[in-house]
């Protein structure tokens, strides 16, 4: 198989973990307009939540299969918990204020939700390698992948459609879309914009968290592995454009398979590339490929 | 001669909204003139586009001679135009003092340097007596978003005069000034306009101002300028009479 | 310097320097190597003055001390000044270079390019093994000053403390200048700015510049007091402290930052011996509460109590007019 067709499936397995982990980040701006730098460290609570749980439910003993379930079950269920709490807690406080403090809040939050992870699981560590081993091999062009890459992909493409449909064809996607695009109007219509935010917020994390605990049973959950998560969210979400879910997709594939190919053909670059894409994209297009530029006017 | 501000052609829209359609205006060294004209025609819009915040769509603006149009405020300003605002664009935690300090260092040139202070004497005499022009010394060293609304629009016209422009647009330069004051407000400024020589534009909804102070008054309704005198025979005219309250 | 302002300053140079005496020596080093850091918190500092976050100041001080890493190993330069020198020199170069693309942006994409440019330099550093000797760093010794071996904590507390001093009193006047009010006025109202003929895009990037070279600085006078330098200079969480301790110290003062620079450091040792386990958490709701109350900093709510003593005590000992006053 040639080098290529390799880079392009490596590239879209890492983008279907990019995009669970960027698409939250994205729609979570469009709608409050808060960049949460504490992003990836939901995907790294969903991740230990999904192999703590998963390793639970296995100790049962029986339906190993179940372990799916169980990790998508357990990220949407700190979605439904931490969410508002982080939204209603601290989110809450902070909206109108200046982008700086915003910013920094929201790192403030990215040290608990790591103190955390180190107070409550540190010195330990996760592996929930069953359901990765579950799926088993399967063989492409005569190279082995594991079919866990193709879970991955389906629990991404899944993801966001229903993302996808949720904005764009329901009632609640409506109220988004009002809110996000003149919220003094929605408000005199009655719509309860805090309702709103929670709503989404919420759904940002659910969808981080979904990412890390898909993401887990192919490492080892450590405190603090996804520290750098946020940055790579940050620079796909910028690449394609922020607040756009099609953005984030795109700048996921866009990422991956520039990181897939940096592997490939120059290793040094491997950690570099997708900064570099990242400028090069924002020097062609300011505001990312997909992104609704917000001018303000005096 | 030259005229000092020449417009041709000017053109803006926003979206539907037809905000310049074509307009043609020269203005001469010296002279005063009032822009009139009911909400929303698009007077703040024409400064916009003269000093550079927006783009026109087409058209062209020239300053002495020079092509501007296209360049960015912080170049036009620099060929001599200045400019205050319908709301006043002041450094609000900046003493008030400051805000005129920046303002000439600024317009010096040379003064951004960045080892020597910005209290220097020299610009210190300048800032205080920028700031008298306009009563504006004792308030020295109050933050300038502690002024009340009066004090904060004078801010701004003295900002504007603290550049030593060639041209200022003001934009309703007595908005925000009580009735009683709005014809002091606006003797000083003029006089401080007539006594540097400087020409001036300036956005006017209180027709008495404009009679008193005005040369020349050109009236804006849907993007163009419709009228163009002496105050008397623009404001005695019935069609601009109608223009201007009709659509207010 | 303003005549009221200089006993405060000469009072605490003289604590400075009295404190290497009074410390135990661990503490000293600390204090060298929270000195050195302080220079990169105090461009952030400038930065936020002007209403920019910048999350990547690692870039620069990871920078300047690969610079002397390298000067070392690759040229055998080992004066300690020219050391910081090209620390200096680095950190404006690459500011320069990566300004013109991020001085172009504000608030948010500022604040994130700032940070993705440091990963960057964490990135090819980690990876470029032969070269920077990956994660594992490169060693900056042996270390002379004019001759003299610069080894011992006591001639590098000194040092340090000397080039933290210029750049104070340097950064004084710039903060005091046209320049450095202009900067300050940016944060305002750049509109204005752009309408008194300055160019706002030039403004940002010269105090970014500065603020580059001033970590530059640091990051070489940081790797010659402890002897190494490694790619986590650059990690976006060594910005994130660096921001942190710019908070916490507040925009109003030159001097604050280096205060809670040390501040911080000692802290840090203290609570990593105590609770390593809930460090992070305490940092983060530290952080919080400075965000939510206190945005001003540490130095704001000192200056606010300053202002409010000296005008209580200027209304007791002024006499009082015998009617109301005329206005």
């Amino acid at each position: 198989m040639s080098t290529v067709t390799i880079i392009l499936i490596d590239g879209l397995v890492t983008a279907s973990s990019l995009f669970l982990l960027s698409a939250g980040l994205s729609v979570v701006f469009g709608v409050l307009r808060i960049l949460n730098l504490a992003h990836g460290s939901l995907f790294a609570l969903g991740a230990f939540a999904g192999a703590i749980l998963s390793i639970d439910y296995l100790k049962w003993g029986r339906f190993p299969q179940g372990s799916f379930v169980v990790l998508a079950l357990s990220a949407l269920a700190l979605g439904a918990v931490a969410g508002p709490l982080i939204e209603r807690g601290l989110l809450r406080w902070i909206y109108g204020r200046e982008q700086v403090l915003q910013l920094l809040a929201t790192y403030a939050l990215f040290l608990i939700l790591e103190g955390l992870q180190q107070a409550l699981w540190g010195g330990q560590a996760y592996s929930p390698w069953v359901p990765y081993s579950l799926l088993g091999q399967m063989t492409i062009g005569g190279i082995l992948y594991p079919r866990y890459d193709l879970l991955l992909f389906g629990v991404a493409a899944g993801a966001g459609i229903l993302l996808w449909l949720l904005l764009n064809r329901s009632r609640f996607g409506r109220l988004v879309v009002a809110a996000t695009h003149d919220p003094e109007m929605s408000r005199a219509m009655g719509i309860d914009l805090s309702r709103v935010y929670t709503v989404t917020f919420a759904i940002g994390t659910a969808l981080a968290a979904l990412g890390g605990a898909f993401w887990a049973p192919t490492i080892t959950v450590l405190p603090g592995f996804a520290v750098d998560t946020t940055v790579v969210a940050f620079a796909v979400v910028v690449i394609g454009g922020l607040g756009s879910i099609g953005g984030a997709a795109l700048g996921a594939v866009i990422v991956g398979v520039a990181q897939a190919a940096a592997v490939q053909w120059a290793p040094n670059l491997e950690l570099f590339v997708i900064y570099v894409v990242m400028t090069l994209v924002l020097l062609v297009r300011p505001q990312g490929l997909f992104a609704r530029a917000a001018v303000r006017r005096i | 001669m030259t005229r000092l501000l020449e417009v041709e052609g000017l053109e803006m829209r926003f979206g539907r909204v037809t905000a310049a359609d074509g307009i043609d205006v020269g203005v001469a060294s010296g002279e005063l003139v009032g822009i009139i004209g009911p909400n929303g025609a698009g007077k703040t819009t024409f400064v916009n586009l003269v000093t550079g915040y927006l783009r026109p769509l087409g058209g062209s603006i020239r300053v002495d001679g020079d092509e501007v149009t296209g360049k960015r405020p912080y170049e036009i300003v620099r060929l001599g135009v200045a400019r205050s605002f319908q709301i006043p664009q002041l450094f609000l935690s900046l003493p008030v003092l400051d805000n005129v300090l920046v303002a000439l260092a600024v317009a010096e040139g040379r003064g951004l340097a960045p080892w020597r202070p910005l209290r220097e004497r020299h610009r210190l005499e300048a800032a205080y007596a920028a700031l008298a022009r306009f009563g504006l010394d004792t308030d020295a060293d109050r933050a300038a978003g502690e002024l009340p609304e009066g004090g904060r629009k004078l801010l701004d016209v003295a900002l504007a005069f603290a550049l030593g422009p060639r041209l200022l647009l003001l934009d309703e330069p007595t908005s925000g000034v009580s009735a009683a004051e709005k014809h002091t407000v606006m003797a000083t400024v003029v006089g401080a306009l007539r006594q540097q020589s400087i020409t001036a534009l300036f956005i006017e909804h209180d027709m008495d101002v404009v009679r008193r102070f005005a040369d020349r008054v050109l009236v804006l309704s849907e993007g163009r300028f419709v009228a163009d005198g002496s105050p008397d025979e623009v404001l005695s005219d019935p069609e601009v009479r109608r223009a201007v309250a009709g659509k207010a | 310097m303003s005549r009221a302002r200089l006993p405060a300053a000469v009072a605490l140079a003289g604590a400075f320097c009295a404190w290497w005496f009074v410390v135990p020596a661990w503490i000293g080093f600390l204090t060298t190597v929270a000195l050195a850091k302080g220079l990169a918190i105090l461009g952030v500092a400038l930065l936020l003055r002007a209403g920019l976050v910048s999350f990547g100041q690692g870039l620069f001080f990871c920078s300047g001390a690969y610079a002397a890493g390298f000067a070392i190993k690759e040229w055998g330069v080992h004066d300690a000044l020219a050391l910081i020198g090209l620390g200096l020199a680095a950190g404006i170069g690459v500011a320069l270079l990566t300004g013109l693309l991020v001085a172009r942006y504000r608030e948010l994409f500022f604040a994130m390019l700032t940070l993705a440019f440091s990963m960057m330099l964490y990135g090819i550093l980690v990876k470029e093994y032969a070269t920077t000797g990956g994660s594992q760093g490169m060693t900056v010794s042996p270390v002379t000053l004019l001759g003299h071996g610069l080894g011992g904590g006591r001639a590098q507390y000194f040092f340090t403390l000397a080039c933290v001093a210029l750049v104070v009193l340097l950064a004084h006047r710039f903060v005091h200048s046209p320049l450095g009010q202009l900067a300050r006025a940016l944060r305002d109202n750049e509109i204005r700015a752009g309408y008194l003929g300055a160019s706002v895009q030039r403004t940002v990037l010269a105090t970014f510049v500065v603020a580059g070279g001033m970590a530059g600085l640091g990051g070489a006078l940081e790797g010659i007091s402890v002897g190494h330098v490694d790619p986590t200079l650059s990690y976006w969480t060594q910005s994130g402290e660096f921001v942190f301790v710019a908070l916490l110290a507040g925009t109003g003062s030159v001097v604050a930052p280096f205060v809670g620079s040390v501040a911080f450091e000692i802290g840090r040792s203290y609570a990593l011996t105590w609770f390593p386990d809930q460090w992070q958490i305490v940092l983060g709701v530290v952080l919080l509460g400075f965000v939510l109350f206190l945005p001003g900093g540490l130095w704001s709510a000192w200056e606010a109590a300053a202002t409010r003593t000296r005008s209580f005590a200027r209304r007791r000992l002024q006499p009082q007019p015998a009617v109301g006053d005329g206005g």
